[in-house]
């Protein structure tokens, strides 16, 4: 038995490949939004990967430092690295800001980590793709290349002048943002540092309280404007756990003893992707069901239009003794062919075009595979109506009368 | 002759009670095998609802149909599957020649031995048997859209004759054609039918046409159909006459 459906499609291929072009073009958005979703769970996993921790000592009582803020003592690394089972422990600050580079500037996470370790420590970024690791304690940066830096770069990050040494490669915050990672000090300086007047005014508004500026108490005042003119927090502890100890019992006595709150790995993942970017998902989730449902519409649309067409060849194939299932079988295998031309549109569309998005596209062979059946089983669904009309068409339509 | 196909006492009523309409009151009609029999009527007066139950696409309230020795309805269908019987026992050409636009003449052609199960080489050969009976072999890898008028009704007669039914149901085939192809379609389905050994009904209104058969079935108000007697019975009834003979 010859293919009905293929001859049909063969025969008006322009109709089938512009509409199977177009259909491709919605289910390559479609791809392209599952992987918006999985480039920014991988961003999450990407983050807490590269800073090489195994765990995250905050403040107490939050989420920090990626979902909420979390300031801490930079002195406490030092007793968490007394602890036992714990192997290095390094300060982080994490901070979101546009960074300047002449006349342009870029939306990057600031990243503060601790220098002088010739080896490198916890939250350095793990490779670079050239230059070097920032071997001085201030005015160096390390950029991810997607901020467009390169080597030798001058950029300025609040009122100092860094130079680009190094560049690396998916080093980027939970949202996307790349990072600059420079040194602690300067770091905890731009997390607090103000303009002139407001630091002239501050300094003002000390100097006029009695409290501070006592007459019988010499050093005092300037020691209260020291105190406010230094940054002694940092966002978060890195720490790692050597081996042999278990993760949970490590956490549990920073807990008790430091009155810390401590997140494992796991527990980190959790807290980005369930909830940083849960908005975001169920966001990107709305977007694939209405998209689910127009493509569904769109090929219902066209199988429907390709079957009213052919009505009075339906009723001819049935008077002369075709099977339904044989007219349901040819307009089934339109709609499988739509969505598989659409699918095929639509892949590669969305391979060629993830590389030009802002943000980071992970286009998963799972997702693509779990596409491929949701758009045939899309047709099916969409090909039912036409279905219900084939066979409904009434044969002895085609003798009139 | 062979009895091609025999109606006795067809009668068919839509609807019911009061709202009921005998649409056919009692058709008695026999055409034998490799005989071509006009069937006319003014509208309304049955026709179509006839070609519909010989056609078994619609069923008949009452009466027997026979095709060759196999009664076929007697009061209620003999036969389980009327799809089988359309496709096996029973050809259709139409008013339009409704060939199937994506397949090409030969494939047109082949389409019913191949739904009743004919492998593809064997019933495009059976296809192209006919083609060469019908002369237009030349045309067989074209598309209906190549073809002229009276190529796709050749076509459509072919596609009716490719499974040898019994019988043949023709509605209207001249009807979009003129006289010399009206004319031509009617010697070849003549010719068919003796070779092919084919009842043959063609229902029409084409008053160039009528004077070319020896007998004629009459339909009046779907009550009687009348039997004009062999050879002489088109070319000396007037025209209105046939068209509306209640006139």
């Amino acid at each position: 038995m010859i293919s009905l459906a293929g001859r049909d499609i063969l025969h008006s291929w322009g109709k089938f490949v512009f509409t199977g072009i177009g259909l491709g073009l919605l289910i390559g958005v479609t791809l392209t939004m599952a992987g918006v979703y999985r480039g920014m769970v991988d961003d999450g996993r990407a983050l807490l990967n590269n800073s090489g921790a195994d765990m995250w000592v905050v403040q107490r009582g939050t989420l920090g430092p990626y979902a909420e803020a979390s300031n801490l003592n930079d002195d406490v690394y030092r007793s968490l690295r007394a602890m036992k089972g714990v192997s290095e422990a390094a300060n982080v600050t994490y901070l979101t800001m546009q960074v300047r580079k002449g006349a342009r500037d870029v939306r990057a996470m600031v990243v503060g980590i601790a220098t002088g370790h010739p080896n490198g420590t916890l939250g350095w970024p793990p490779y670079l793709v050239a230059g070097r690791q920032i071997t001085r304690g201030h005015y160096e940066a390390v950029a991810d290349i997607a901020t467009g830096f390169n080597l030798g770069d001058q950029i300025s990050i609040r009122r100092n002048t860094y130079q680009v040494v190094g560049l690396t490669r998916r080093m980027v915050s939970s949202s996307g943002d790349p990072m600059i990672f420079v040194p602690l000090k300067d770091a905890q300086e731009a997390q607090f540092l103000k303009d002139n007047d407001a630091i002239w005014q501050g300094r003002h508004r000390t100097e006029n309280n009695p409290s501070f500026n006592r007459p019988n108490v010499p050093g005092l005042l300037d020691a209260v404007i020291s105190s406010q003119s230094t940054n002694t927090f940092v966002n978060a502890v890195l720490v790692t756990v050597k081996q042999g100890y278990a993760q949970r019992d490590v956490a549990e006595a920073i807990r008790r003893w430091k009155r810390l709150t401590v997140y494992t790995k796991a527990e980190m993942e959790e807290i980005l992707v369930g909830k940083l970017i849960a908005t975001s998902a169920k966001q990107i989730a709305m977007f694939l069901v209405i998209l689910a449902v127009v493509s569904a519409a769109i090929v219902a649309f066209i199988i429907y239009t390709l079957t009213m067409d052919k009505i009075r060849e339906i009723a001819v194939l049935k008077l002369i003794g075709t099977r339904n299932r044989t007219i349901a079988a040819m307009i089934l295998q339109q709609a499988l062919a739509l969505g598989l031309i659409g699918f095929v549109v639509g892949k590669i569309s969305a391979t060629y075009a993830a590389p030009y998005f802002p943000k980071y596209i992970l286009l998963v062979p799972m997702d693509s595979i779990a596409g491929f059946f949701a758009v045939m089983i899309i047709c099916v669904l969409a090909s039912t109506v036409a279905i219900r009309i084939a066979l409904k068409v009434d044969p002895a339509e085609a003798i009139g009368g | 002759m062979r009895t091609g196909i025999q109606i006795q006492g067809l009668k068919k009523r839509y609807g019911q009670g009061e709202t009921a309409v005998d649409a056919l009151k009692g058709i008695d009609m026999e055409v034998s095998s490799g005989e071509v029999v006009g069937l006319i009527g003014p509208s309304g007066s049955g026709k179509s609802t006839l070609l519909k139950c010989l056609g078994a696409v619609i069923d008949p309230t009452a009466g027997q149909m026979t095709l060759g020795d196999e009664v076929i309805y007697s009061d209620g269908w003999n036969v389980k599957d009327l799809r089988a019987l359309r496709r096996d026992k029973i050809g259709f050409v139409f008013q339009a020649p409704y060939l199937i636009p994506f397949l090409d003449v030969t494939d047109n052609v082949a389409l019913l031995p191949m739904l009743a199960g004919v492998p593809n080489k064997e019933a495009r050969r059976q296809a192209l048997d006919l083609l060469v009976a019908l002369d237009i072999q030349h045309r067989a890898k074209a598309m209906p859209s190549q073809l002229s008028g009276g190529e796709q009704q050749r076509v459509a007669i072919a596609r009716g004759l490719v499974n040898h039914p019994p019988v043949i149901l023709a509605d209207e085939p001249t009807a979009p054609l003129d006289s010399e192809r009206a004319m031509t379609v009617i010697r070849i389905l003549n010719d068919m039918a003796r070779q092919f050994d084919t009842a043959v009904i063609v229902v029409t209104h084409d008053e160039k046409i009528i004077p070319t058969f020896k007998r004629i079935y009459h339909i009046r108000d779907g009550v009687t159909v009348e039997e004009v007697g062999e050879g002489k019975s088109s070319a000396l009834l007037p025209s209105s006459t046939l068209l509306n003979p209640n006139q």
